[in-house]
């Protein structure tokens, strides 16, 4: 008797110290645990399936990721849980569309034509809404339901312009090319390429840059950055013009890779809300790292189930991480 | 370009059929926006999940009454403790979260609950929706079009020589949305609501005055669950199927819509908000202007998008809510 509730006490003290641990280096808990289910999935389902899913996964993520970084730091910084980020996304992928197909030129002209253009959205609504909001003091509920109001309004925009019709870019949907085995479309490896190039260079920027540096300090304590003489404003819209310019990459990405709707980036905001949470709210690295993690999540997870509800595994991994861990996968334990 | 032709004419505000249809449609919202009500206007939490649990209550209705020997009539309450039950397990877990991570969390839940509409194929017919059985001999709503015969036959014994068919239906909605209302009118005045308003004003202090905050907050929810069943009910009976496109994330936002033009912490309010905003809506039929049903529904996107945004803007409190009992969240 006295045995065994001594060695249950060393028991849950191990299991206690193993939580600390992972308290104290949230990104490498979170990675050994995902390094132990990549682990058993190899073991059940094989090398190459693993692999060929964890590839499309990783695409997909690029596309949450790069939605997702701008989010979080317009979420952290201007405590705006801005439900219009999805249809700047959406707003990208149309621009993108105009040069690309109406106009005839290449989609790289395309694209940066999409990220100037959205990035300039988000700066004007920055000037009209956003700003002046804030110096009234508004509520996170009455700048949460003007967002949804300006998803509407974006949304009837397009709608409006371009009609419900489901339309392409002009890119190569078809080909698909083989690497070491593995089948992967050209358009969805561009992406991939391209998607994890940026996010490694958009977590330097964050890292050593002054600006990246100021934009984190906004958001984890924007009284407390103010007072350091950072000037907020100067961040703020540079914060806007970076989330702009990254949403609507993002949406030609998305759209590169499926089909042009208005519902588009709508339908993609709830999975990148995911990710935001999965990284923890205003952190940008997290903001990266969870997109990935959250696309590897939804393509493995066709190994073992339907496809046909993949989608509905990123909203339970969304509500998952709300339930145990709030602050985020890599989020150290603050006041929620 | 070439200029709009201005072609609005105003015949439809005199015509039956029109106010018929607002008026179904305003009370499907009225009875969202009223558990919204509960749940924001006097509780302060920001539930998103409304138009998840009008599905579970439309679906469990109907493939109770297809599937089953069940009646209608038992459905009906049958499909309000389903809702309830899943009430419970959305506000369980997430009712403890802040704000915005509860908004968030709501909604993922709704969006949780439309996926299985769509996906478990053989319990709700997926995206083919559900109506009858299989060989046609069974529809959820043979119950509710003999009340409704039963209704017209009525109407046209009072003179009303020709009844519009969904008229039947829009009396028995706004009867549910009057039970409703003064339901709820009558638990915000018992000691239980005026706790309600207390976790609303300060949680802490609700505590500590020995009041479970997360049980009272737990209740609200489950409430405006059943009443987003009862919502559920009445959109499938007018639409006369049960079809996962009908709950997407837009039904709850805007029922938001209908809650703060009508204005917080006032249920009336929400009643005229709710016809207002379907007037305005269902007014867009009747413009000429545009081409194709897409902008039709662009100008419904706008005509919401700016309500919203001028409401939050200009009079968050709406058109009867009291400023001062505004929740904004911090």
């Amino acid at each position: 008797m006295e045995a065994r509730s001594l060695t249950l006490g060393a028991e849950e003290s191990a299991w206690q110290r193993l939580k600390e641990a992972a308290d104290r280096r949230p990104a490498l808990a979170a990675a050994i645990v995902l390094g132990v289910i990549v682990v058993v999935m190899v073991a059940s389902k094989g090398l190459h399936d693993v692999a060929q899913t964890g590839l499309t996964g990783l695409s997909l993520g690029a596309i949450y990721a790069l939605g997702a970084v701008g989010l979080t730091l317009v979420y952290g910084i201007l405590k705006l849980v801005n439900f219009a980020h999805g249809d700047f996304l959406t707003f990208g992928a149309y621009m993108a569309y105009v040069v690309n197909v109406t106009w005839g030129m290449p989609l790289v002209l395309g694209i940066f034509f999409a990220m100037a253009m959205t990035a300039m959205l988000g700066v004007l609504f920055e000037k009209v809404m956003w700003g002046p909001m804030r110096a009234r003091r508004a509520g996170l509920l009455q700048l949460l339901l003007m967002s949804i109001g300006l998803a509407f309004l974006i949304r009837a925009f397009i709608q409006y312009v371009w009609s419900t019709e489901i339309r392409f870019l002009d890119v190569n949907v078809i080909e698909t090319v083989e690497v070491f085995g593995l089948r992967i479309g050209r358009t969805s490896l561009v992406i991939l390429v391209v998607g994890i190039v940026l996010i490694a260079a958009i977590g330097l920027m964050l890292r050593y840059t002054l600006l990246g540096k100021q934009m984190r300090a906004l958001s984890d304590n924007l009284e407390l950055a103010e007072t350091s003489g950072i000037d907020t404003s100067r961040v703020i819209l540079y914060t806007w013009l970076f989330a702009g310019a990254l949403a609507g990459l993002a949406g030609v990405m998305a759209a590169a890779t499926t089909e042009l709707r208005p519902e588009l980036g709508f339908e993609l905001l709830l999975p990148i809300f995911a990710a935001v949470i999965l990284g923890g709210i205003g952190d940008a690295f997290g903001a990266l790292a969870g997109g990935l993690v959250l696309g590897l999540i939804i393509e493995w997870s066709t190994m073992f189930i339907e496809a046909r509800w993949k989608v509905s595994i990123g909203f339970v991994a969304l509500i998952i991480v709300l339930i145990v861990r709030p602050q985020g996968i890599f989020g150290r334990a603050r006041e929620i | 370009m070439d200029p709009l032709p201005v072609a609005i004419t105003f015949d439809f505000l005199t015509s039956v059929n029109f106010w018929t249809s607002v008026g179904v449609l305003a009370a499907t919202y009225a009875l969202v926006a009223l558990g919204l009500q509960l749940n924001v206007g006097f509780t302060g939490i920001v539930n998103f999940g409304a138009a998840g649990f009008m599905a579970v209550g439309a679906y469990t209705m109907a493939i109770l009454t297809i599937d089953t020997d069940i009646s209608f009539w038992l459905s009906l309450p049958l499909s309000i403790l389903v809702t309830m039950a899943f009430g419970l397990i959305v506000g369980l877990p997430s009712l403890r979260l802040r704000t915005d991570y509860l908004a968030i969390a709501t909604i993922a839940f709704a969006e949780i609950i439309r996926l299985i509409a769509q996906n478990a194929r053989e319990l709700t017919g997926g995206n083919q929706g559900l109506f009858c059985s299989d060989d046609q001999s069974k529809c959820f709503d043979d119950t509710w079009l003999d009340v409704s015969d039963r209704i017209e036959g009525w109407l046209v014994d009072l003179g009303w020589s020709d009844p519009e068919i969904l008229f039947p239906l829009l009396l028995v909605a706004w009867a549910l949305v009057l039970i409703v209302t003064l339901g709820l009118l009558f638990v915000q005045r018992s000691p239980w609501g005026r706790v309600l308003r207390a976790v609303r004003e300060d949680e802490d202090a609700a505590r500590a005055l020995g009041k479970n905050a997360v049980a009272y907050k737990l209740q609200s929810l489950v409430i405006s669950a059943a009443i987003a069943a009862i919502a559920g009910w009445i959109l499938a009976l007018n639409l006369a199927t049960v079809h996962p496109i009908d709950f997407e994330p837009l039904v709850t936002f805007f029922a938001y819509g209908v809650l703060v033009l009508g204005g917080l912490a006032n249920y009336w309010g929400v009643l005229v908000g709710s016809v207002i905003f379907w007037t305005l809506l269902e007014a867009t039929r009747f413009i000429d202007v545009f081409e194709d049903q897409s902008d039709q529904t662009a100008l419904r996107l706008a005509i919401v998008g700016l309500v919203l945004i001028l409401l939050m803007a200009f009079r968050p409190q709406g058109m009867f809510g009291k400023r001062e009992e505004m929740v904004l969240g911090d």
